[in-house]
């Protein structure tokens, strides 16, 4: 019996990235979005990861480990403009942040 | 038997990293959808040893558990977690849109796989030892994806630089 091939983490990864992507359209703190917005590119990197060892080169792992440094960056700056939003004492509910003031 | 063993390693992480993804999105409190989040990453982290990436699977568990989530439940003790159900009262239209706009996603993602690659998704994975091991991947970072490597660090030094800009931004009311 073969161990579980590509096809089947792909499969799973579908299915994470459609989670996260619900996730973002449905919630609407902020907080939360930023966290299924990290699901999804965590599906994106089991996608990669997965083909890297299905092509047997090592580059799919390196713009996995790129990707997550993208990730935290993103995180940080997310995070940090939700911060500054609060600080301003706005409601944090993405749907009612619909105008930018300097 | 390995095989078999593999398998039910594979099951176990597949089914905890689904249900730590859907408690993510579901969970009210804001707390609580980023301590899944860590479950979600652990049963990322055993995936990504199944697909010998253990580098990968290492930085996972550092960089996300260790340091992302860490930032994240700071900031949520720091605001407070205020709940949050967009399902109360109901299914509303917006949230309907989302379960179809999500499911087409996952369809137009499916089907586009199936018409590109396959026939080549059913070909066994060649790999020798030295896969996904911290020499090759040193050696790959430092040899053919050295701008990848250069560029990284660029990104890292403007999201500190810009996380410290909007942390430490007094408004203007206050200032005066």
């Amino acid at each position: 019996m073969p161990g579980p091939g590509v096809a089947a983490y792909l499969i799973l990864s579908v299915i994470l990235f459609a989670t996260g992507a619900f996730g973002v359209l449905i919630r609407r703190s902020p907080l939360i979005v930023l966290l299924a917005l990290e699901i999804m590119l965590n599906a994106g990197n089991l996608a990669l990861i997965a083909f890297a060892r299905q092509t047997g080169t090592g580059s799919g792992q390196i713009f996995a480990l790129t990707v997550m440094v993208v990730a935290a960056a993103e995180a940080v700056v997310g995070l940090g403009l939700i911060v500054a939003v609060s600080r301003r004492h706005v409601a944090l509910d993405v749907d009612k942040l619909t105008t930018l003031r300097g | 038997m390995t095989n078999f063993i593999v398998w039910v390693v594979w099951v176990l992480a597949a089914l905890s990293l689904l249900g730590s993804g859907i408690a993510v999105v579901l969970f009210q409190n804001p707390f609580y959808s980023a301590l899944a989040l860590i479950g979600n990453l652990a049963s990322l982290a055993v995936l990504y040893l199944l697909l010998a990436a253990e580098f990968v699977a290492a930085a996972q568990v550092l960089v996300y558990a260790g340091a992302v989530v860490v930032m994240f439940l700071f900031v949520i003790a720091y605001l407070g977690g205020r709940a949050d159900a967009p399902w109360a009262g109901g299914p509303s239209p917006q949230s309907l849109a989302a379960i179809v706009a999500a499911a087409a996603i996952a369809v137009e993602i499916v089907v586009v796989i199936a018409m590109k690659a396959g026939d080549q998704l059913s070909t066994p994975a060649k790999v020798d030892d030295n896969f996904g091991s911290p020499a090759e991947i040193g050696r790959l970072f430092l040899g053919d994806h050295l701008l990848a490597f250069e560029v990284t660090s660029i990104v890292l030094l403007v999201a500190a630089v810009g996380g410290v800009i909007l942390g430490s931004a007094v408004p203007r009311e206050r200032r005066s």
